[in-house]
């Protein structure tokens, strides 16, 4: 039965090529360094789940956002669990795409013909960084304004415009609602856009050309 | 050596349905109480009852209902939020007064009364209600529903959900 509703999509939708293309294909002889990638695009995934979930409850105001987060932990059932997945993910996924980058540079495997893979992959670690950054803030307590405070104030010392940047990362000269606001925005729309988007280019990437090899002792 | 063919599954068949098995463990583990997540407030039911004061019951005119308006106070999650309500009290010639909800009985939009007509009318679908709730016309399948009401000192109390 379940081969013949298979036969019956395959034949409309070309779902076996898809799957072939994605999951048959011929991979060299590597080791565990290479399932990081596949760790990366899974907390990716976790991180969007549990987020589109804690954005149920949580509401992006200086009056209620730590209120809520709060309400999340102590009232709503399981919503420690959510928001444990995403507050711990969140860490797990920079040391995980961090060592995903660290081996594909120490093998090299950013080489021709992967060199686009590699600026995809640049782009998805900001996006990622990004992501950390603006969540950060969310909870709105001490440490989320005072790190906030801080990491804005760092742009300030891009030369020329540095002060007219930390003016448009703030919505202004302090830390308000406005600036609650836009974080928001940029963490669960604009940042998240541009991250899977870039999964997809960097997946296609990764399917198109192969994975490498591991180097060998006379290369 | 055994042959391929000695045993019930391939190696392949094995990882395949070990994977299948463990990923659906961890969705069940993690997608079980989602649902707890999403529907927690819905379990959180009002839990006593208050009386509310309305006004001055002498200000009633027999026959004619009168709008009250209050707002109360309740904890919603976090916070504690006001809630406003209208009803309307109606006194008989004896001085017993009788106090309905506003909302229509059919899906909850506000009626309002029309001396004109004599009927509470809900805009929404039509509803027409008498003076006594009962449907007159439309959709509604009951007639408006009522409140515990007491006269206290001159003061109309009703008893509402806290």
């Amino acid at each position: 039965m379940a081969a013949r509703v298979v036969a019956w999509l395959d034949e409309r939708m070309g779902l076996l090529t898809i799957w072939n293309t994605v999951f048959d294909r011929k991979v060299p002889r590597v080791n565990w360094w290479f399932t990081l990638g596949s760790a990366s695009l899974f907390l990716a995934v976790m991180q969007g789940a549990t987020g589109i979930f804690l954005t149920v409850y949580y509401v992006p105001t200086p009056e209620d956002a730590y209120n809520s987060i709060e309400y999340i932990m102590n009232d709503v059932a399981f919503g420690w669990l959510v928001r444990g997945i995403h507050h711990w993910g969140a860490s797990l996924m920079i040391v995980i795409v961090f060592l995903h980058m660290l081996r594909v540079f120490i093998y090299g495997a950013y080489k021709y013909p992967r060199e686009v893979t590699w600026i995809t992959g640049v782009v998805l670690l900001l996006a990622t960084l990004g992501s950390g950054f603006t969540g950060y803030l969310l909870p709105w307590n001490q440490q989320s304004y005072w790190a906030t405070v801080v990491g804005t104030s760092i742009v300030g010392t891009v030369p020329v415009v540095g002060d007219f940047l930390v003016r448009v990362l703030r919505a202004g000269d302090s830390l308000t609602f406005l600036t609650l606001s836009r974080f928001f925005g940029a963490h669960i729309w604009i940042l998240p856009a541009i991250l899977f988007s870039m999964i997809g280019v960097h997946l296609y990437l990764v399917i198109r050309n192969g994975i490498s090899y591991v180097p060998r002792r006379d290369e | 050596m055994p042959k391929k063919s000695d045993y019930l599954i391939d190696r392949r068949q094995f990882v395949g349905g070990v994977v299948g098995i463990v990923g659906a463990i961890m969705s069940a583990a993690v997608g079980l109480p989602l649902v707890g997540y999403l529907v927690s407030p819905a379990l959180e039911k009002a839990e006593g009852q208050e009386w509310i004061p309305l006004g001055t019951a002498s200000a009633l005119e027999p026959g004619v209902p009168a709008l009250f308006t209050f707002s109360q106070l309740r904890q919603v999650g976090w916070k504690r939020t006001k809630i406003n309500y209208a009803v309307y009290a109606i006194a008989d010639d004896t001085g017993h007064v009788t106090v309905f909800s506003d909302d229509c009985t059919h899906l909850s939009c506000k009626v309002h009364w029309e001396p004109e007509r004599g009927a509470f009318i809900c805009p929404c679908h039509d509803g027409v209600f008498d003076r006594e709730g009962n449907v007159v016309a439309g959709p509604p399948p009951r007639p408006l529903d009522r409140f515990e009401a007491k006269v206290e000192d001159g003061q109309l109390m009703i008893l509402v959900e806290a």
